[in-house]
Order: structure tokens, then C-alpha cells, then sequence
């Protein structure tokens, strides 16, 4: 397992535009998915004779399914506006992290085998044939795209990578290169019910001590249900809140907030998990079988609200997609939808962001905090991609940025923000997205978390700030590994609902 | 009188070039039409109404938002570019109407300068294509090329415009023939003929290169779609036969 060595950037006081260094990252490869988890996902899991036929018809199958691979194909006029705006690009120097070098991965085959122009002029207008070494390229480069969408929000055209990166991973799928991290985690939701492979009986236990722990600490008997039904809530939340650190002071966060709050809730073992990696692959059918499984639980538990806890990547398929894919929403009008949207309170946004709720409580009246209890800290906040640029909260376009900063600042007293431009829509990802959580990718995960590390550091210096807050579990997990190779501390790394766990009036 | 053989090559190129031009690009709409949207993937912050939608789009096509978030200089230059053409563009209209609208006689004196902001934006992106290092790894040939064909369309027809006059009308009267099946004779100067000539093979290239990008935009998801997942159920009629199988 030991990883090759690598030089960890120096942080500067501007993220500098690297000048290009061409293959630089070309060795960093993902670690293969084997045969047993290939097959349990459909998978093939080595090259056939037939490779390429296979690749071309995915391609050609994806591109009849997707309006915006097909447009964000064509559409692409080389204006050099992404070139600089990828943190895998300006972490690693390599030109093939350059969005549209990315994109142009896929793109010269798609106009190879696709457009008229690269059938009959390939080498004027880039298209190539699609071969072996193609091929690793985009095993490769696929897999140091986080999927983060911030060249989305530069591209005239809206051109999003991380949907190209979505179909390239699933095209690799089909040939037989899937990757062992994000389909065993695909198998393990299957199977047992969240990403961790928690069984249903080490979740109940863990959860009991948890609630020993609460009540060790504060004297009061905050529960963390597991499975009842009738309540109100279901909270589906990530598996990394229920034994990582720091993930864990957020879940206790949360039950602390239904607990001060008087509103009944559960967690669910068949819906353990928020997470969802259907999304990286570009899968539907897969995303969509994951997501099921919150639909079914929500049904035989009988709640009337849904609420997701701290996770960046669950947030953007349940705001987005929970409503396409599951019915879990509002506005359906055919049988799939009707039978969960009726049993759904109709006075709260389905689904619903922790963030939103406990902000609401707050504001309301209905829960109390002092803040005055955090003032150990002076606090940032990291936007996590997937909630900036792909989902929204409360009713007003630009809420995923204010809600959480509002909440926040009502539970701590010192606040800065990191400089603008990395921030809000312009967030930086921690550098673990996407499916590139795994040690095999160490190296571009460290050189990933680059820019937000400097952004960090500025406001480290300027304003003496000593603790990151967040909502997502992925950033947790990458900032806690990454950071203090940059010679940051692992414990400034936390939740939003650690702060507010530390914050809550209770009783 | 006959017509001459150039008059007769110049009159069939354009109707085959305003064929392809037109049919190819009906053929990439309809496609990109009837291609499922199955996700809601606007990129956020998103309008929540069509209204918002249109606006957000707006912005989009006529001052570039998203390209001024991105970089300057190729704002400025792209800018310059496609607003210089827009104007150049409203200018020709008089080469194909009769009377001539009103709004395009007002334009004429800006248009006939546009050509100057038009070639000086072009410039600048040929040059970031040589300059740029992280530009140049990404350029194909036909990128330089393109800019080459627009740029040398731009120059002929400034020549025209400023220093070796054609005979302008008898080149209206040509176009308003091919538009009335009634071909009049071209004007035979080289100039002219270059720049027709150049012009008519971008309208070929159009519907199969990166020119795509004008009606793309149109149709990117991440742009015109709006923001309401959770008060409106989206979906695909390929998904839909999912919701099915429950």
C-alpha cells in the first residue's frame, strides 16, 4: 500500500497559476476495483477483445441519454477560460488537469467516431482513434477530477467536467476498469446499508454509547433512536457521523438539536447512509438504487420529514435529484410520487438541510445557544463544492452560502470568512471528492487541497483563525489527513454541528 | 447577355453553403431538442423561475457573465469580437433587403467600424493562442484556423469597406437574385470573390465545428435550467419507466 513519494507544495501567499509541466501526474492510478466487486455491480473486470466496441457503444448510449454531454462535447471553442480555475491543475501542474484538456480526453474520440468533421478531418480538429493509452489516460485523469463543478461556473457555455468525468468513469466501468474504492463502496450500500459496511447491530451499539457519552457529559438523556417509526423525522445522514472523527460531534450536534428542539426522530439501518457514490459513476440506475433505499425506509417508518445531515455530495442528490429519483419532494402527479409525497408535511421543504432546521430553530426562538461558549475558537467556513455549486438552501438562490454562515455566527462570536474568490460559487473542493477519498490517491489528494489550504493559511495569519468549519463528510475526512501535511492541526477540522453541539441550550 | 461561368460558381456555392448551413444546423437543434435532460444540474447559485432563467441567460449571451468571472482578457477580447461582428452582421442587411429596414440605415456607420473592434478581438485570441502557455496546449489546428478564416473575412471586407471600393450595387442586386431565383451578375473583383468565398465556407464549417457553441449555450443545462428539485418532480421519460418497475 505504501504510496510513492511526492513533493508537498509550498504555500504561498497567492495561489499561483503553475506554468505547464506535461505529465507530471500521468502515474497517479486508482486502484483497480477485482473481479468480485465488478461482478456484483455488472461490471466486466478486465479489457475484452471487444473493449472498444463496447467504449464506442457506451459512449453513443450516453450521448442519446444526456443532453449535456452531447451539447458540452460540441460546444467547447478552446477559450482557455477553465485553464486555470481546477485545483488539480493548479496543484499538480499537469496540463491534463486542465478542465477542458480533461474534457478534450473524451472529446477527441467523441469527434473521431461521432462528428462528421472528425470522421473526415481528424487530425485538423484533434480527433483521434480510441486506444489503449486513451484509454489509461482517462483512467487516470477521470480519477483526479473531483467532480467539484467550479470550472462550470467559469465556462461561457456552463460546460460542466464533472458530468464528462461522470460518463468517462462509467465507459471505463463497461471495459472493465472500475475503481476498487468507489464500487466496493457501491457494493457495500447494496449489501448492508452504508458505505462503512456498519451492520445493524454495531450501529445500535454504537449508538447507545453515544448516548452514554452525551449524558456523561452534559446529565442530560439525549437519545439517538434507531429505527422507530411514527415519528416525525427520519434523518439520514452520512456513516462517517457515527464513529469518525470529527464527524461524530456533529451527529451528537444533531441530537441535541431534536433533543432541545422536542422533536421526534430516528435514524434508519436499512438508510443508513446519505452518502451516495451512484453520482461519481454516472450511473443513474445505480444513484438511483442507492437512493431508494432512504425512499423505502421513509415509507415502512411512516415519517413526515426528511432531513440530511452534514455531507456535501448526499445534499446534492437529495435537493437535486431525491425528487427525480426516489419521489421524495413535492409537485409529482403520478403514482411513484403521490404514494411518498402524501405522507410527507407539506409546511417543510422536502427534503430538508440540518442546516436549514436547526438555523430555523434558532431564529425562531425554539432552541437556545450561547455562543459565548465557543470563544475559544475564531472560526472559517469551507464551502464544500457539491452544497455551493449544485444545490441550494432555504428559498433564495445564494442560500447554501448564507444559511450555514448565519447559523454559525449565532453560535460562535469570532468569524472570518477566507479571501472571496474562494469562496461561495468560487469554493475550492478539499480535494477529496468524488470517489478520490482513497489512500491509492494520496498524492493528488494532498496536491489538490493546495488552494484551500493557502486561502486557509491567509486567514490563519491575518485573523489568528483556528477552526474550519464544515458540512460535509468527505472535506472532513480529506482536511483531518491532508491538512497537516501543510503543518495544520487535524483538531481545527470540524463540523458546523460541532459547534453548535458545544453551543445548545439544553433542557 | 449571359452570365459568366464566376457569377454561375458563386451563385451555386451559396446556395449549397446556405443549404448545409441551415439544414445542419435544424438537424444539431432538433438533436439536442430531443435529447432527455434526466438530472436537475443547474450550476447554483440558480434562478428559482423561468423568468430568473431568461435573465441568467441574458447576461450570458450579451456581456458574457460567466466569461468576465473567468478572465479578463479573454472577455475583452471575445467581447470586442462578437460585438463587433453582431454590428458588421446588421450592416450586410442591407445587402439583402429592399427597402433597406430603418434600424439597419442607422447602424451603417457603426457597423462599418465594428470590423476594426472585431479584428482587434480576434487578434488578441490568436495571440493567446501563441502566448498563453496553458492555451496553447489546448489548441487544435482548426482553432488557429478558424480565427485565420474569420479574421481574413474581417480584412477583406474592411479593404472593401475603407480602401478598393466594389461595385456595391450590382453585388446587392446579385444577392437579392439568389434570394428571388433570378441570378444577376457578380462584380469580378478579387477582393470580393476572396471574400465571398471565405464566407461561404464558414457557413459550411458552421453546423460541424465548435461553432456550435452559439445554439449550444441554448441548450446547457447547467444554464437554462431552473432551480425548484424540490417543488417540482423532473423527469425523464426513459427514468420515468423505472418508476415503473417498483
Amino acid at each position: 500500500m505504501a504510496a510513492a513519494e511526492f513533493d508537498i507544495p509550498k504555500l504561498k501567499d497567492d495561489i499561483e497559476i503553475p506554468k505547464l509541466r506535461e505529465g507530471v501526474m500521468a502515474h497517479a492510478k486508482t486502484f483497480p476495483a477485482a473481479k468480485a466487486v465488478q461482478d456484483f455491480m455488472g461490471y466486466p473486470h478486465e479489457l475484452g477483445e471487444d473493449w472498444k466496441e463496447r467504449a464506442i457503444d457506451k459512449m453513443g448510449e450516453l450521448l442519446g441519454k444526456y443532453r449535456s454531454m452531447k451539447v458540452f462535447l460540441d460546444a467547447c471553442v478552446h477559450c482557455g477560460a477553465c485553464t486555470d480555475k481546477c485545483h488539480y491543475y493548479l496543484g499538480t501542474s499537469d496540463p491534463k488537469n486542465m478542465p477542458v484538456a480533461r474534457q478534450d480526453l473524451m472529446r477527441q474520440v467523441y469527434r473521431r467516431y461521432f462528428t462528421t468533421a472528425g470522421k473526415l478531418f481528424p487530425k485538423l480538429v484533434g480527433a483521434k482513434d480510441l486506444t489503449k493509452d486513451i484509454l489509461n489516460d482517462w483512467y487516470s485523469y477521470y480519477y483526479q477530477c473531483s467532480e467539484c463543478r467550479r470550472c462550470s461556473v467559469f465556462c461561457p457555455y456552463g460546460i460542466d467536467t464533472a458530468e464528462i468525468t461522470m460518463a468517462g468513469r462509467e465507459i471505463l466501468n463497461h471495459v472493465g476498469m472500475g475503481q476498487k474504492y468507489s464500487n466496493e463502496i457501491l457494493s457495500k450500500v447494496h449489501k448492508i446499508g452504508n458505505n462503512l459496511g456498519l451492520p445493524g447491530p454495531a450501529l445500535e451499539d454504537t449508538l447507545e454509547g453515544l448516548e452514554e457519552d452525551i449524558e456523561a457529559d452534559t446529565g442530560v438523556a439525549v437519545k439517538l433512536p434507531l429505527d422507530v417509526k411514527g415519528v416525525e423525522v427520519l434523518l439520514v445522514t452520512p456513516s462517517a457521523d457515527f464513529f469518525s472523527e470529527p464527524h461524530v460531534e456533529s451527529l451528537i450536534g444533531y441530537a441535541k438539536v431534536f433533543h432541545a428542539a422536542g422533536i421526534s426522530w430516528t435514524l434508519s439501518t436499512h438508510a443508513s447512509e446519505a452518502g451516495n457514490f451512484g453520482l461519481f459513476n454516472g450511473n443513474y440506475e445505480s444513484m438511483r438504487k442507492v437512493a431508494m433505499r432512504i425512499r423505502d425506509a421513509a415509507l415502512e417508518l411512516g415519517v413526515k420529514r426528511i432531513v440530511v445531515g452534514e455531507c456535501g455530495h448526499a445534499w446534492r442528490v437529495a435537493y437535486s435529484f431525491w425528487n427525480t429519483l426516489t419521489g421524495i419532494g413535492y409537485g409529482g402527479d403520478d403514482p411513484f410520487s403521490i404514494e411518498m409525497q402524501k405522507q410527507l408535511d407539506p409546511t417543510y421543504p422536502q427534503p430538508q438541510h440540518i442546516c436549514e432546521l436547526t438555523n430555523d430553530l434558532i431564529k425562531s426562538g425554539k432552541i437556545k445557544v450561547d455562543p459565548s461558549l465557543n470563544d475559544d475558537l475564531v472560526v472559517t467556513f469551507h464551502d464544500s463544492c457539491n452544497v455551493a455549486r449544485a444545490s441550494r438552501m432555504g428559498t433564495e438562490p445564494g442560500g447554501q452560502f448564507i444559511i450555514p454562515r448565519e447559523l454559525i455566527k449565532s453560535v460562535v462570536n469570532n468569524f472570518h470568512d477566507m479571501a472571496d474568490e474562494t469562496i461561495g460559487e468560487s469554493t475550492f473542493c478539499c480535494g477529496g471528492g468524488g470517489g478520490l477519498l482513497t489512500d491509492d490517491l494520496m498524492e493528488v489528494r494532498v496536491k489538490g487541497a493546495m488552494p484551500r489550504a493557502t486561502a486557509l493559511n491567509n486567514v490563519v495569519k491575518e485573523h489568528q483563525v483556528n477552526f474550519m468549519a464544515m458540512i460535509c463528510a468527505i472535506c472532513k475526512a480529506q482536511f483531518t489527513k491532508v491538512l497537516p501535511k501543510y503543518g495544520f492541526n487535524m483538531s481545527m477540522v470540524g463540523g458546523v454541528h460541532q459547534l453548535v453541539s458545544k453551543a445548545i441550550k439544553l433542557d | 447577355m449571359g452570365l459568366s461561368t464566376v457569377t454561375m460558381i458563386y451563385a451555386g456555392m451559396f446556395y449549397i453553403a446556405a443549404l448545409v448551413l441551415v439544414v445542419g444546423l435544424v438537424y444539431k437543434i432538433v438533436d439536442y431538442s430531443r435529447t432527455p435532460v434526466p438530472l436537475k444540474i443547474p450550476t447554483t447559485p440558480a434562478p428559482t423561475t423561468r423568468s430568473g432563467v431568461i435573465y441568467r441567460m441574458a447576461k450570458e449571451v450579451v456581456v458574457f457573465e460567466s466569461l468576465f468571472k473567468a478572465n479578463k482578457w479573454i472577455w475583452v477580447f471575445g467581447w470586442l469580437f462578437h460585438f463587433g461582428l453582431l454590428l458588421v452582421l446588421a450592416r450586410h442587411l442591407r445587402y439583402f433587403t429592399e427597402p433597406v429596414w430603418f434600424w439597419v440605415g442607422i447602424v451603417q456607420p457603426f457597423g462599418k467600424y465594428a470590423s476594426i473592434m472585431m479584428v482587434i478581438g480576434m487578434a488578441g485570441l490568436l495571440a493567446r493562442r501563441f502566448l498563453v502557455d496553458r492555451v496553447r496546449y489546448i489548441s487544435t489546428p482548426s482553432d488557429y484556423l478558424m480565427l485565420v478564416l474569420l479574421i481574413a473575412i474581417g480584412l477583406s471586407g474592411m479593404l472593401m469597406t475603407f480602401v478598393v471600393h466594389t461595385d456595391i450595387v450590382a453585388l446587392k442586386a446579385f444577392f437579392l437574385g439568389l434570394m428571388y431565383l433570378d441570378v444577376q451578375p457578380l462584380p469580378q473583383d478579387l477582393t470580393l470573390l476572396v471574400h465571398l468565398a471565405l464566407v461561404a465556407l464558414l457557413m459550411v464549417i458552421f453546423p460541424i465545428s465548435k461553432l456550435l457553441h452559439a445554439p449550444g449555450l441554448f441548450f446547457s443545462p447547467t444554464r437554462n435550467q431552473v432551480d425548484n428539485p424540490r417543488e417540482h418532480r423532473h423527469i425523464a421519460a426513459w427514468a420515468a419507466r423505472l418508476d415503473q418497475k417498483n
